[in-house]
């Protein structure tokens, strides 16, 4: 497995034209044959349910998998504020380059410009795809479609619904999927956790997944295997992602020989409700689109105990606002979140806490009425007051920032394709196309330009180019995935230690929290390792799953994710160690710019780091993809 | 408020399917009202596993309201005594110390339990396989703004579309009428005119899977509205039903329907 080879396969040429010359180029299959390759599909999410839709739709034969009761259900249905399109529709100057542009430099230099490029050029047809879809996209009273604007940008791009935009995707692409249940060319397999990879003569062939209903192992063969499962961010524990997320299906074709790059890029979002107890389960985000009408402050005095409407503006510090004159409260989250925790840690924060800070709708409601401000954000507002039992029409918002996306994922090629052949990797699972940072609104729009206009096109040079022999749940590599992933759930049921799941699962995200959150540095990377192996092996000593693995188990599914998590957290640290710069969210304490900015080191880390796994407790191996930027070229990133 | 409870839970416990369900009775101590009700039970949950028992099974996923996946029984009430909220969202603050809580799984023969308070919705997804889309292959969609959809259509669609299949208003019908659940997405589409092609078939095929899989007629006890934690409207209700004898009166036949 050392002869690990890199090149993304993107094509030279001027970059508007490349994914046209790349689609001209590559093979196709045709309608009468595709019914003869079946591609598996796991994670049925916004990246998922639309490819296995659209392959579905072409004539494949598609077996789709999630963990979930319905499909329905995945975690894409959480997101709240919008999607972004280069549509130009408000006429204010954008454009497929500016979105490129503002994605990589938002991304703080460190994605593939030509991934980037073909995103910002699909933008546009995915919001023509979801409207004919009924898609209930805002309107203006012309009935044409309305924007918002987003972080980290200058023009007014996305596309909304409510403050329920991932629920009105995902719910277009899951009726899509449940049209091609309909036709027969799609089987639907909820309640399903794939387990493993099954990689034989060196392809993806196919998968075991755990029935989580009955208990039962089974395996499923495939020309193909697509992994949707999402991102990692539950390694902290706390995060804004649902409960069930995991690196699992990731870290089994890690194991597998699929690299696994930029791990330590995890994004922090600026705007959640802070955590209040220890019991608490999950942190609540409050869409960024917020930042349109509120404004962010913390009292000039530190400690100051006064009640927020009793401040007066002179003593108030609308802190973005002065430190970013230009983007103000809509730079990018990593800035915007560094700059709470640094208020913060000086001592201005506010709450029970200290661990907090104000977002303040007062002005926007005086300025255009409760009812307005009602129709644009009512149903974050009641969630807000559920949470918190206040009221952010007459008080402002406390908001802190958490955990909520992972720029890190499998290592894909142009035609995401991972470093196993056969094995695509989609949505927030792969290393993806925003870099060291996400902006607002474009995870969306990459699952779905995946997932609907990529996969298509670039899982046929594999179907059509390689030999795929027949292959059954008799062959050997089959035979030997299912055994591991049998003893394995095996193993962790016969523990019967002191330490529940969860007991291990809060305490490995405090830790990696802690030194591997919002700001790292090299001794707290250190320690955090160290710490992560010591836990881990007291894992596999004194974990205690009750139950039986012949039944519906929810402690044991829990304990397969965590153990894949203590894992999965030694590399997040130990990537975060090599790189020695601050980029985007990564933020090394050590590499910072005199006001506290993220200190990048093109030279020497001007590339995607791809980590293979080398079995055992061997030290994994690090490949470098290196960024080449033709057209959008690295400068010091300035919002000010 | 903040403030802590003690509390005794009755939890329906059932192993399987198969098996006999009964109500079990637990104490749970010092919780925080600023809790949220599922935070509750992985409180009873650690208790349980830290005695050596098996922890009690529920659906849950977004813990924020959205996912549909969790639905209990709440003393009664589908996701509990509040309006528009759904069981992760409810706090514990809306309880007193000392109390007792009744929690079981949704109730419904179309939803039979698979363990403790988990049951099976797949009905939904089959029903959604009849119609709840509108048949576009991807590739070949118009420009966005070349239907211009007036903005009152929009905001009825969206009403309608924020269902989030949780199956409360299922639960909460003493017939277990699916009707709200249908209407929602059948309006949905009514009221867009993406939706309109495909308006006769797309509601007699849900209406006839809603049928086979045993849910109930729509008695007008409102139940469902009251229960619902996304808003939906009776309304919807009310035009599935005009929907459908509209339907029955065109057919799905080739012939176009004459003005809309
Ligand atoms: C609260 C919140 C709000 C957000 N708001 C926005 C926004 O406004 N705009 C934006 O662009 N982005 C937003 N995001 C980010 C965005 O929602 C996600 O990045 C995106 O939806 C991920 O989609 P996905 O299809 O890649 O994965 P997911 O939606 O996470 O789907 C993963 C799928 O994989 C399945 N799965 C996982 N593991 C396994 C396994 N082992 N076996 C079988 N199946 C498995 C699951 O069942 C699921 O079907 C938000 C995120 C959060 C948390
Ligand atoms: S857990 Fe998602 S709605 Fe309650």
């Amino acid at each position: 497995m050392s002869d690990i080879n890199l090149t993304s396969k993107a094509p030279g040429g001027p970059m508007a034209l490349r994914w046209t010359t790349h689609k001209n180029a590559m093979k196709l299959v045709a309608p009468n044959n595709r019914r003869k390759f079946e591609i598996i599909v796991v994670g049925t999410g916004l990246a998922g349910a639309s490819a296995a839709a659209s392959l579905a739709e072409m004539g494949y034969q598609v077996k789709a998998f999630c963990f979930q009761d319905s499909p329905r259900r995945a975690h894409s249905i959480a997101a709240q504020g919008g999607i972004n399109a280069a549509k130009n529709y408000c006429n204010d100057g954008d454009s497929i380059d500016r979105l490129f542009v503002d994605t990589i430099k938002g991304g703080d230099y460190r994605a593939r410009e030509a991934n980037v490029y073909r995103l910002a050029e699909i933008s546009v047809k995915i919001i023509d795809h979801c409207v004919a879809q009924g898609v209930p996209f805002a309107r203006e009273y012309g009935g044409l479609l309305a924007n918002r604007s987003f972080g980290g940008a200058q023009v007014s791009r996305t596309f909304y619904a409510r403050g329920q935009t991932g629920q009105q995707l995902l719910l277009g692409a899951y009726g899509a999927l449940e049209r091609q249940v309909d036709s027969g060319r799609l089987r639907m397999f909820p309640r399903r956790e794939m387990l493993d990879l099954v990689v034989a003569d060196g392809v993806a062939r196919g998968i075991v997944t755990r029935n989580l209903i009955t208990g039962e192992f089974e395996v499923h063969t495939g020309h193909a295997v697509l992994l949707a499962t999402g991102g990692y961010g539950n390694v902290f524990f706390l995060s804004t992602n649902a409960k069930g997320c995991n690196v699992t299906a990731s870290w089994r074709a890690h194991r597998r020989g699929a690299l696994f790059a930029n791990p330590c890029f995890t994004q922090i979002h600026p705007t959640c409700v802070p955590v209040k107890g220890s019991y608490q389960s999950k942190l609540t985000l409050m869409s960024e689109s917020l930042r349109n009408d509120g404004r962010v402050w913390v009292p000039k005095n530190p400690g100051d105990k006064r009640r927020p409407e009793d401040i007066p503006e002179s003593d108030r510090d609308y802190y973005l606002e002065r430190r970013y004159p230009s983007y103000g409260n809509l730079v990018p989250r990593d800035v915007a979140s560094r700059a709470a925790k640094l208020m913060c840690d000086q001592g201005f924060g506010v709450g029970p806490s200290g661990l907090a800070v104000y977002l303040d709708f007062r002005d926007a409601i005086k300025r255009d009425g409760e009812s307005t401000i009602r129709a644009k954000y009512g149903n974050l507002f009641h969630m807000y007051r559920k949470i918190t039992d206040d009221d952010p029409y007459h008080v402002p918002m406390m908001i802190y920032p958490a955990v909520h996306y992972t720029m890190g994922g499998l290592w894909v090629d142009y035609n995401l394709e991972s470093t196993i052949p056969g094995l695509f990797v989609l949505g927030e699972a792969n290393f993806s196309d925003h870099g060291a940072n996400r902006l607002g609104a474009s995870a969306l729009m990459q699952g779905l330009a995946d997932g609907y206009f990529v996969i298509p096109y670039t899982v046929a040079p594999h179907l059509a180019g390689r030999k795929l022999p027949d292959i059954n749940a008799d062959h050997p590599a089959c035979r030997e995935a299912l055994e591991s992933a049998e003893a394995r759930v095996k193993k962790l049921l016969s523990i019967n230690g002191e330490r529940t799941v969860d007991s291990f699962h809060r305490e490995l995200g405090l830790l990696v929290w802690d030194k591997c959150g919002m700001a790292r540095n090299d001794a707290g990377l250190r320690q955090a390792r160290q710490r992560i192996q010591e836990l881990r092996e007291e894992f596999w000593s004194n974990v205690r799953v009750p139950g039986s693995g012949g039944s519906f188990n929810q402690s044991l599914e829990k304990a397969g994710r965590v153990a894949d998590f203590l894992e999965f957290a030694e590399l997040m640290v130990r990537d975060a160690l090599e790189r020695r710069e601050s980029c985007g969210g990564h933020f090394r304490e050590e590499f910072q710019t005199e006001d506290n900015e993220a200190k990048r080191d093109d030279d020497t880390y001007g590339y995607a780091a791809a980590w293979q796994f080398q079995g055992g407790n061997k030290d994994e191996i690090l490949h470098k993809e290196p960024l080449e930027f033709e057209v959008a070229k690295p400068t010091q990133r300035s919002y000010k | 408020m903040s403030g802590n409870l003690n509390l005794t839970l009755k939890v329906w416990r059932q192993k399987d399917a198969k098996s006999a369900g009964r109500f079990e009775t637990y104490k749970v101590a010092d919780i925080s009202t600023d809790m949220s009700f599922l935070e509750m039970l992985d409180v009873l949950n650690e208790q349980l596993q830290n005695e050596g028992k098996e922890p009690v099974a529920f659906d849950h996923d977004c813990r924020e309201g959205i996912c549909g996946s969790c639905g209990l029984m709440i003393n009664g009430h589908a996701h509990g005594p509040d309006r528009a909220t759904t069981t992760c969202q409810l706090h514990m603050r809306r309880f007193h110390d000392g109390e007792t809580i009744v929690i079981e799984p949704w109730r419904a023969k179309p939803f039979p339990v698979i363990r403790d308070l988990v049951v099976d919705r797949s009905a939904f997804d089959r029903i959604i396989q009849r119609g709840g889309y509108v048949s576009v292959n991807t590739g070949n969609a118009p420009e966005a703004n070349s239907t211009p959809v007036p903005q009152p259509n929009q905001m009825t669609a969206m009403d309608a579309a924020a269902c989030i299949g949780c199956g409360a208003c299922v639960a909460s019908c003493k017939n277990a009428s699916a009707m709200l659940f249908v209407g929602a997405k059948v309006s949905q589409y009514a009221v867009l005119p993406q939706g309109r092609p495909e308006r006769e078939r797309r509601v007699l095929r849900m209406v006839a899977q809603m049928d086979e899989e045993g849910f109930g007629a729509c008695t007008n006890t409102l139940e469902c509205e009251a229960a619902c934690p996304a808003g939906v409207k009776v309304s919807n209700i009310q035009r599935l039903n005009r929907e459908y004898l509209r339907a029955l009166f065109l057919g799905t036949g080739p012939e176009p329907s004459a003005e809309d």
